[in-house]
């Protein structure tokens, strides 16, 4: 295949584009994972129930996938409450976190997927926007509005977290909770509190991000499994504990998953995720911006 | 029992029961079911080499499998493999996987071993997906042309019974494991690593080591599936299911002695295989869902831990 210039372009515009939305995704694990050390790897599962929850109400009420999202995020913030009472009372309380927790959210993880199975069957879904088909052109650039508009709530949704987490107490108090909850405690903060707020929150987070993945895409169960490799590349990358950093990895791995679309077939886009996930951890397991 | 008696009793023992079953049973549909137990096991048996005894946990049950069975694939398409030739070098690929995989990121903490399985699942999958030789999407036939060796009536019995050894291999591997020094110094990192590490045991050596033997005994569950069925497809055969239910068996089982996978294995096996015919196989995955998230958060030694709890009351009294 001939390298273009244009081709080049719009490789790149789309890688990111895409990482906007990686963004989103990924977040929530850079909080659950990178601040709270809670290794949610259910987390996908959530996000594709997002965007099962924006297609149905897009179904029914003619509802668009983001409004949805941004109006249903309470009752996601609510489940990840309850998910990490659960956790908290059956493994964090014990110092049991390792094996038995990620045992439990890979459960969590399988069962919000059968569930799935069971109620839409393994079909695909995809909601049409009033958005969905137009594309602006500038030059010889492609912008499709699928990937700009969940591109830009996006960018301001992480940005939001960013400055939420560096600006405020309840931010400062939850990048202090993983260094030391005693400390903490001892500022008279209720370490598990803060934990259980933050968690709820990264779980808000795949809500919405569920909703910019049925905007972009159409959804399936099993999607959640092709986002795990992605959402730790991302993080790992990055580094742990920081949502610039997260913003950072989204930004690599939207790039270079476009520029394989591209010049190689998008059926080779996971290995993608994976091959910079290994090779974060056997070079830079700390990532590009940790703490 | 003596460490030495335990092999040779566990090979007369599955040797018996086999037996015994060819004598009486000649509905094929017993030895597929059967057969699928069997390899239930052997995973459920593998993964709690590494992830019972280390606390390492495996997510990639499922690519370890199909290395194996595509492994077998790729022999019958080159040469027309014996099945005796393709087991050994399924193994051995699934373990230098597994030894490499290891080698890359044992050395940081335990979850990153645990997301780099699942993740490597996902890319194995892709590879073979986009792989032509092995059939890609489609999936490879295999067609066995001759007649079984051994005297066997149909090649279902004949694998059947190499299940049934390959699966007394299995455990006594697991047990050899566990009583060795290899299997104490594995009990020491589990319970402390650092603490384990300060007092000269060589873990990283000792965590490639058993990630090796678990992925190889995994290939070689694998090795057989694509003759059994003679016919595989990615989808399938890097199923999640695979992957939960290596992880759910010794959970429910217990996962401190390898008696627990085998319980496990074959009360989940037998459930699901009763619940695939008489319902649907999509029910069956939510109740080893299901169960696995109720057994670790409320039972979290499984039924071995129950038993133990039990003879350690009657003790007492």
């Amino acid at each position: 295949m001939e390298v273009t210039a244009d081709l080049l372009v719009n490789a790149l515009i789309s890688g990111i584009l895409l990482a906007g939305f990686y963004a989103a995704v990924s977040v929530g694990i850079g909080i659950a994972f990178g601040m709270l050390d809670v290794v949610n790897i259910a987390h996908p599962a959530f996000i594709v129930l997002g965007a099962y929850v924006a297609y149905i109400a897009h179904e029914m009420l003619g509802a668009d996938p983001i409004v949805t999202a941004f109006v249903l995020s309470p009752a996601f913030f609510v489940l990840g409450l309850v998910i990490y009472r659960i956790y908290y009372y059956a493994f964090e309380r014990h110092g049991q976190e390792s094996l038995r927790s990620l045992a439990f959210f890979f459960g969590i993880l399988f069962i919000t997927e059968v569930v799935l199975i069971l109620s839409f069957g393994v079909d695909y879904r995809l909601v049409n926007t009033s958005y969905s088909s137009t594309t602006w052109r500038v030059g010889f650039v492609d912008f499709p509005l699928r990937l700009v508009v969940p591109f830009a709530v996006s960018l301001a949704m992480t940005l939001g977290l960013h400055f939420y987490f560096t600006r405020t107490f309840f931010g400062r108090s939850v990048l202090a909770v993983a260094q030391d909850p005693l400390a903490l405690q001892l500022m008279g903060v209720n370490p598990r509190r803060v934990k259980e707020l933050a968690f709820a929150l990264s779980i808000a987070t795949a809500g919405v991000a569920g909703a910019f993945l049925i905007v972009i895409q159409p959804v399936q169960p099993a999607l959640g499994r092709v986002f795990i490799g992605l959402v730790f590349a991302i993080t790992v990358l990055g580094g742990l504990g920081s949502i610039t950093g997260t913003m950072v990895g989204a930004a690599i791995l939207g790039i270079a998953e476009s520029f394989t679309a591209t010049f190689f077939g998008p059926s080779w886009s996971p290995a993608v995720s994976f091959g910079l996930l290994l090779a974060a951890l056997a070079f830079k397991p700390t990532g590009l911006l940790g703490r | 029992m003596k460490a030495r008696w335990f092999t040779p009793i566990v090979f007369t023992v599955t040797l018996l029961v086999v037996a015994l079953a060819l004598a009486t049973v000649t509905n094929n549909y017993f030895y597929t079911a059967a057969y699928i137990v069997l390899q239930f096991i052997i995973l459920a048996t593998a993964w709690n080499i590494l992830g019972g005894l280390t606390g390492y946990v495996n997510f990639g049950s499922a690519a370890f499998f199909s290395l194996g069975a595509y492994s077998s694939v790729v022999m019958f398409s080159l040469f027309k493999a014996p099945v005796p030739l393709a087991i050994p070098v399924s193994a051995a690929v699934a373990g230098l996987v597994g030894l490499g995989a290891g080698y890359l990121t044992l050395r940081l903490r335990g979850v990153f071993f645990a997301i780099a399985t699942l993740a490597m699942s996902e890319v194995l999958y892709t590879f073979v997906v986009n792989w032509d030789y092995v059939g890609g999407a489609r999936g490879a036939y295999i067609i066995l042309q001759d007649d079984p060796p051994f005297g066997f009536s149909n090649h279902t019995q004949y694998l059947f019974t190499v299940m049934a050894l390959m699966t007394a291999f299995a455990i006594a591997v697991a047990r050899y494991v566990e009583t060795s020094r290899l299997g104490r110094g594995l009990a020491a990192i589990r319970d402390d690593e650092v603490a384990a590490e300060c007092s000269g045991v060589p873990t990283l050596r000792l965590k490639l080591i058993s990630t090796t033997v678990s992925g190889a005994l995994m290939g070689m569950s694998g090795s057989t599936f694509p003759y059994f069925m003679q016919y595989v497809e990615p989808t399938s055969s890097f199923s999640l299911s695979y992957s939960v239910n290596a992880i759910a068996m010794p959970l429910i089982g217990g996962m401190h002695s390898w008696a627990g996978p085998l319980i496990g294995a074959i009360l989940l096996g037998t459930i699901q295989q009763i619940v695939q015919v008489t319902v649907s196989s999509a029910w069956n995955l939510l109740i080893v869902g299901v169960l696995l998230v109720v057994f670790v958060t409320l039972a979290p030694d499984g039924i071995m831990g129950w038993f133990d709890h039990w003879r350690a009351r009657r003790r007492r009294s």
